[in-house]
């Protein structure tokens, strides 16, 4: 008999692992399965149909948020990404210096300031910029979600860089490559997974905010996100379980994508 | 191609390398020079941390000496990029593009010297056949065995035909038979392409068996330079003979000296003759080398007085341990013949004979 120790066969494993799974899951499942639901109860089934997924389609307002929720991410992805990737070259690839601690915790700085009150400084200032410029677009939308996707964006190319060889870029050097020619035919082909991977989080996180671009946006400026809040206060019907549940699978799909790609190795 | 035997490939000129700063300097280099000729296969040996690597660092160009000059036909390199020098390495773990091919990786060198497309193909076929991979020139480098990849990194290196090829340790990840296969491999290689290799290791017989020269270093200090007979039969100092091969040491006072020779008090009462490294004043206190396969065992009297001990069987050859009548431990090493014992017993008083040019007196 094997007798080494094993959690599994503690008392009340199951019955903590089947409490925290349904925990997990539960509320998913039942916004998934009254998507479904034919009446206009998120709590009462009254039957399948898809009535709500057609609702949903064909309101403009949901539309226009999917739409500029997917522009803002997408721009903003993009450019944390090219940030995060220089910083985290200018981070790994220099001689460790004093103060290098504190410029990781300065690229991290997203992460340790709580949400609410960036979105209130960010309020403030942009409200000030636009009185002064007059301008009101996405600008502001999208420059807030680059500044808080740039960490998230960090982390998977910098670990990525650390793990690389550090002779195949010696290598490349010692075969004539100049340093330009040494990022662009090793460091980047090599770190291109982790860059796909910084950018599938970022793209993700801004996708998913919710606080600061409540702050931030200006009107007629929702993203699926604040939209949805702003339909939690008035009526609730099944449509918002359809809009959640597109959701849910894009946001799965993309973290699913992001995992295949980080865990792939050269 | 006439060979030119006395011009320097590459010269060392007072290098020193020191890393970090105030009291945690260390001293990697200590003014060593020396040349590197033409054509030649030498080895930079020495216990890990003497400045063997560090060396190789610098001609290669990752990393630049605190002081001197390194020349690479007469031109000064020191501060060169390594991409600027035609000098070529083949690194320890290889350090093969895993993202391209066996011969993408052989292609390399020669694409970004912006050669034509039609040579590099060529060059890239003409060193596949040398290294005789010519079946796997499309295998990502990661399906392929280590030897396979160790090939494919000198193929690498060699491709853009360099004034100098550097190895850093090329042969420690493999294991014995492949190690051996590969020594007779490099040996080949360097006399086919005639590029001059200096060759880094800390392996005293893989120096001994493909050396043209060899260069025993310590301590950021190069000691001897010369050939691999040179450095094992006359070693300058007591640390290049104790490093390399083995070696039996006895100390003694030196009696009278001269003209290349010395004879030596031991402790014992034995007075022994022989040549000497450098000149010794009398009564300076000095060390006697014998290799253990010079001395030779007799029964009764010889040079040395003592008592065997140990009897260890090697097959090709047997090491009797002599327990000397002054209390030292000497090693002598005898060839084995067919179905024939030693002819000694552990217990048996025995003499120690040493030839007259089997002995060699050391400074300490």
């Amino acid at each position: 008999m094997d007798k080494t120790f094993s959690i599994q066969r503690m008392p009340g494993f199951a019955t903590i692992a089947l409490f925290c799974f349904a925990l997990l899951y539960l509320p998913i499942a039942t916004l998934v399965v009254f998507a479904f639901n034919d009446g206009s109860s998120i709590v009462m089934w009254e039957g399948l149909s898809l009535r709500w997924f057609r609702q949903a389609w064909n309101n403009s307002q949901v539309i226009d948020a999917s739409i500029r929720s997917l522009q803002i991410a997408s721009v903003a992805a993009v450019l944390a990404t090219i940030a995060a990737t220089m910083a985290a070259i200018a981070t790994t690839r220099t001689r460790s210096y004093r103060g290098l601690t504190f410029k990781y915790a300065f690229i991290n700085q997203p992460l340790m300031v709580p949400e609410i009150v960036t979105a209130v400084a960010l309020l403030v200032l942009f409200s000030r910029i636009k009185v002064m410029t007059g301008y009101s677009g996405l600008g502001y939308l999208i420059l807030a979600h680059t500044a808080f996707c740039i960490p998230f964006a960090y982390l998977p190319i910098r670990a990525r860089l650390e793990s690389m060889d550090l002779s195949l870029e010696r290598a490349a050097a010692d075969l004539y490559a100049t340093p330009w020619k040494t990022f662009r035919r090793i460091t980047l082909p090599l770190l291109w997974p982790g860059i796909l991977a910084g950018f599938m989080l970022a793209f993700v996180i801004s996708l998913d905010d919710v606080v600061i671009t409540e702050f931030v946006k200006s009107a007629g400026q929702d993203t699926l996100p604040t939209y949805m809040l702003g339909q939690l206060r008035r009526v609730v019907t099944p449509e918002m379980n359809a809009i959640s549940t597109v959701f849910l699978l894009i946001s799965v799909a993309i973290v699913t994508l992001f995992f295949l790609i980080s865990r792939r190795k050269v | 191609m006439p060979e030119k035997p006395d011009r320097s490939a590459i010269e060392i000129r007072n290098v020193s390398k020191i890393f970090g700063s105030g009291d945690d300097q260390v001293k990697a280099l200590d003014n060593v020079s020396v040349d590197i000729r033409e054509n030649e296969f030498f080895t930079l040996l020495g216990p890990s941390g003497c400045g063997k690597t560090t060396l190789l660092r610098l001609i290669a160009g990752f990393d630049f000496p605190t002081e001197g000059e390194i020349r690479l036909h007469g031109e000064d390199i020191a501060p060169l990029p390594p991409f600027k020098r035609p000098v070529n390495t083949v690194f320890q773990n290889y350090a093969l593009f895993p993202h391209m091919t066996v011969a993408q990786n052989i292609a390399f060198g020669l694409e970004m010297l912006g050669r034509p497309k039609q040579e590099i193909e060529a060059r890239v076929a003409a060193m596949l056949k040398l290294v005789k991979m010519e079946q796997l020139r499309n295998r990502k480098t990661s399906q392929i065995s280590g030897g396979q990849q160790q090939r494919v990194a000198l193929a690498r290196a060699l491709a853009p035909q360099p004034k100098v090829l550097l190895l850093d340790e090329p042969l420690s990840a493999l294991d014995y038979k492949l190690r051996k296969e590969m020594q007779i491999e490099l040996k080949r290689l360097q006399g086919e392409t005639g590029i001059t290799f200096i060759f880094v290791t800390h392996d005293q017989e893989e120096a001994l068996t493909m050396s043209d020269r060899i260069a025993v270093m310590s301590a950021g200090r190069i000691l001897q330079v010369g050939s691999p007979w040179e450095i094992y039969d006359h070693p300058a100092e007591r640390f290049v003979a104790d490093f390399i091969g083995e070696t039996n040491f006895l100390t003694g006072t030196v009696k009278e000296a001269g003209n290349g020779r010395a004879r030596l008090l031991l402790g014992s009462g034995a007075e022994i003759a022989a040549s000497a490294a450098s000149d010794f004043k009398p009564n300076a206190e000095a060390t006697l080398m014998v290799r253990p396969e010079h001395a030779k065992l007799v029964k009764g009297k010889g040079d040395l007085g003592g008592t065997v001990q140990n009897i260890v069987y090697f097959g090709t050859d047997t090491h009797i341990h002599v327990r000397l009548d002054g209390g030292e431990m000497f090693i002598v090493r005898q060839q084995n013949a067919r179905s024939a014992g030693c002819g000694f017993e552990e217990g048996e008083k025995v003499g120690v004979s040493i030839g007259d040019d089997a002995a060699q007196v050391l400074r300490d």
